[in-house]
């Protein structure tokens, strides 16, 4: 009988691994267990796995920490974490870091049983679609950078006027404040354009597994290079290469970045072949790189070879008058994607909006609109939408996600009439998941329970 | 022939057990008896799940084996879990000699609807021989008329047959000890 696919099952608790590990056996699929984070990563360095069922609190490592660990390893790992309490926080995190979705434990059976199914028919087209949708969002149209404040029309000057040239740009800014869109954007004002745009975020890894990123391996070079991997460098064919949060490599990695830059050549980590490469370097920090060639830790030689060509990024306090446009700007993107019929934001959320610190920039001010378009009621985005200045939450305090998607799902099926098909519909959900959740919910027809 | 003996787990409906024994020979070729003894599900309790584990009941069943039963099913009215679920319809080892099934959520009064005891008889009918069937070493089947296919939620169970298909049924391995 052909399994149904490889599970891997990670949590300290020995009860959870053995009955859920004969749960899944049953259901028909091949299981591995691990009871640490280190056995986790042994087992991903044996075997390939489909699916991994990661306990978000563990001793030791926790489940976010793993799941990034266990995507260096295998980035098209479909990960789903298992909450004691799904706090907004974790919960979050573990979706953007790239979990394809999280339960909370205990486990509803018929709708785990439909999510790892569901996940690994998704992993299935995802893989057959990967060339494809490579090549697609390689040309595909950048987002649009907006912005009407001077320092930002100075920006958009910048950028066409360096686009078209193949000069390296180094663009300096905090995080949050658009440096990636810059970068596509230079991408596509490129003769470049039509090859790939490939980022590499340098801070998220260690050493090896950055200059394995940057430069690709041969087969059995260190312990997880199972396979013969390209590098960014080779893989951006003739393309972008963007170097994010360049200021957080070692000087050792400097040294090498340097000499590919100066000789268009590149060697693969435990290879010995010179193999040349064609690429456009775009490099971007939020790092004061002179201070850190100050203090030894950046090359000075390497900060000449990025810095040809300067943009800056300035802070979202430092352009307030961009704010009203941005948060504009994200409510129609929310509204089309959630598909709810919001359309103006009231004078006093405005005003609150203008005011605040925004340390985390457009960044912050895109999730602040994502989060009060969840609880807003149509049409209109009001003041109390928005988590204004709330201390840092508790964990156990504040709504927790799960609550604000109930009281949406639950808003949404009484706007349709408690019509269940047209809810799924609207919510962009299948009807068996809007089923699931609703059966959580402990939801009946209000018909029902009228009698 | 094979034996295969029902053990009352708690308070159990008499006809609702006897239904059960006259129908499983039907579908898999082995006699099937209901014991006189009652197992007490006390000890398996959860204060406030409100539920009885479903292993520890299995590994109380044991007590029950007879010499010449092939397989021992355990029947009950009380909700079923396992600590990371929130309820299982039953349990079975796998390849071993005991099974337990719950129609507790097989009620349609536990979903708010009128009761129906030919209805209940089905259900718990198809999840006795997916549960014995589990301990002949058989895994979820695709086909989904199958009484293998897997089945979470009562309409799942509904919508499946009582019956192996002729697949699974070459499966099974009865001569599993
Ligand atoms: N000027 C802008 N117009 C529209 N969206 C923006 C703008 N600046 C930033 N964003 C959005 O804010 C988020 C953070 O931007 P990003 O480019 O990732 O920042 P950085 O790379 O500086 O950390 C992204 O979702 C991006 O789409
Ligand atoms: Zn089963
Ligand atoms: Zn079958």
């Amino acid at each position: 009988m052909s399994a149904q696919g490889r599970l891997l099952i990670v949590d300290d608790e020995l009860s959870v691994r053995d009955s859920l590990g004969k749960w899944f056996r049953e259901e028909g699929y091949d299981i591995g267990i691990a009871e640490s984070a280190s056995e986790a990563l042994t087992r991903m360095a044996e075997s390939h796995w489909d699916l991994a069922l990661l306990d978000i609190k563990m001793h030791g490592t926790d489940g976010i920490e793993l799941q990034r660990r266990l995507h260096e390893i295998d980035p098209d790992l479909v990960v789903i974490m298992m909450t004691g309490y799904a706090s907004v926080d974790t919960a979050v995190t573990a979706l953007k870091n790239g979990a394809y979705d999280y339960v909370s434990k205990p486990l509803d059976p018929d709708e785990i049983a439909h999510i790892v199914k569901k996940a690994l028919a998704h992993r299935e087209t995802e893989k057959e679609n990967l060339r494809l949708r490579e090549t697609v969002a390689e040309i595909t149209r950048p987002q649009e950078l907006v912005g009407q404040s001077p320092a930002m029309k100075k920006v958009f000057e910048a950028v066409q006027t360096v686009g078209p040239t193949d000069a390296t740009v180094l663009i300096t800014g905090e995080s949050g404040t658009g440096k990636e869109l810059v970068v596509q954007a230079i991408h596509a004002a490129s003769v470049r354009r039509f090859h790939p745009l490939v980022a590499i975020h340098c801070g998220a890894l260690t050493e090896t597994l950055l200059e394995s990123e940057l430069f690709g391996h041969e087969k059995g070079s260190f312990t997880g290079a199972l396979y013969r991997k390209k590098g960014k460098f080779e893989l951006a064919e003739g393309g972008t290469v963007f170097l994010d949060e360049i200021g957080d490599i070692s000087l050792k990695t400097q040294t090498d970045l340097l000499r590919v830059l100066q000789e268009r050549e590149i060697t693969r980590v435990g290879g010995n072949q010179v193999i040349k490469v064609d690429f456009r370097c775009v490099a971007a920090t939020n790092k004061d790189l002179e201070k850190l060639i100050e203090e030894g830790k950046f090359r000075p030689d390497l900060y000449y070879r990025l810095n040809v060509f300067h943009i800056e990024l300035p802070a979202l306090r430092e352009r307030r008058e961009d704010i009203p446009l941005l948060a504009h700007h994200f409510m129609r993107k929310f509204a089309q994607s959630m598909n709810k019929r919001i359309s103006r934001i009231s004078p006093a959320a405005m005003e609150q909006l203008v005011r605040q610190p925004w340390q985390g920039n457009v960044r912050e001010l895109e999730n602040a609109v994502e989060r009060a378009m969840v609880v807003a009621q149509e049409p209109e985005l009001k003041e109390q939408d928005f988590f204004f200045k709330a201390p840092p939450l508790p964990s156990s305090g504040g709504r927790s996600l799960e609550e604000i998607e109930r009281a949406h799902i639950l808003q949404v099926l009484e706007q349709c009439g408690e019509n269940q098909s047209r809810a799924a519909e609207v919510l962009g959900i299948d009807r068996v998941t809007l089923y699931h959740k609703l059966k959580r919910y402990g939801w009946s027809r209000s018909a029902v329970e009228n009698r | 022939m094979k034996r295969v003996q029902l053990l009352p787990i708690g308070k159990v409906d008499a006809e609702l057990l006897g239904g059960l024994a006259a129908l499983v020979p039907d579908i898999l070729p082995v006699q099937c008896e209901v014991l006189p003894e009652v197992l007490d599900p006390a000890p398996a309790f959860h204060g406030e799940r409100l539920q009885y584990h479903s292993s520890e009941l299995l590994r109380y069943m044991a007590r029950f084996l007879r010499p010449g039963a092939w397989r021992l099913l355990g029947v009950t009215a009380v909700d079923l879990y396992i600590p990371i679920l929130t309820y299982v319809f039953g349990e079975a080892q796998l390849e071993g000699p005991c099974a337990i099934v719950s129609y507790h959520r097989l009620r349609q009064e536990a979903y708010g609807l009128p009761a129906d005891e030919d209805l209940l008889l089905d259900r718990l009918l198809k999840e006795s021989v997916h549960e014995l069937a589990h301990t002949g070493s058989l895994l979820h089947c695709e086909d989904y008329q199958c009484v293998m296919s897997p089945s979470h939620g009562a309409e799942q169970i509904d919508l499946k047959g009582s019956r192996l298909c002729a697949a699974c049924f070459r499966r099974l391995n009865w001569a599993a000890p």
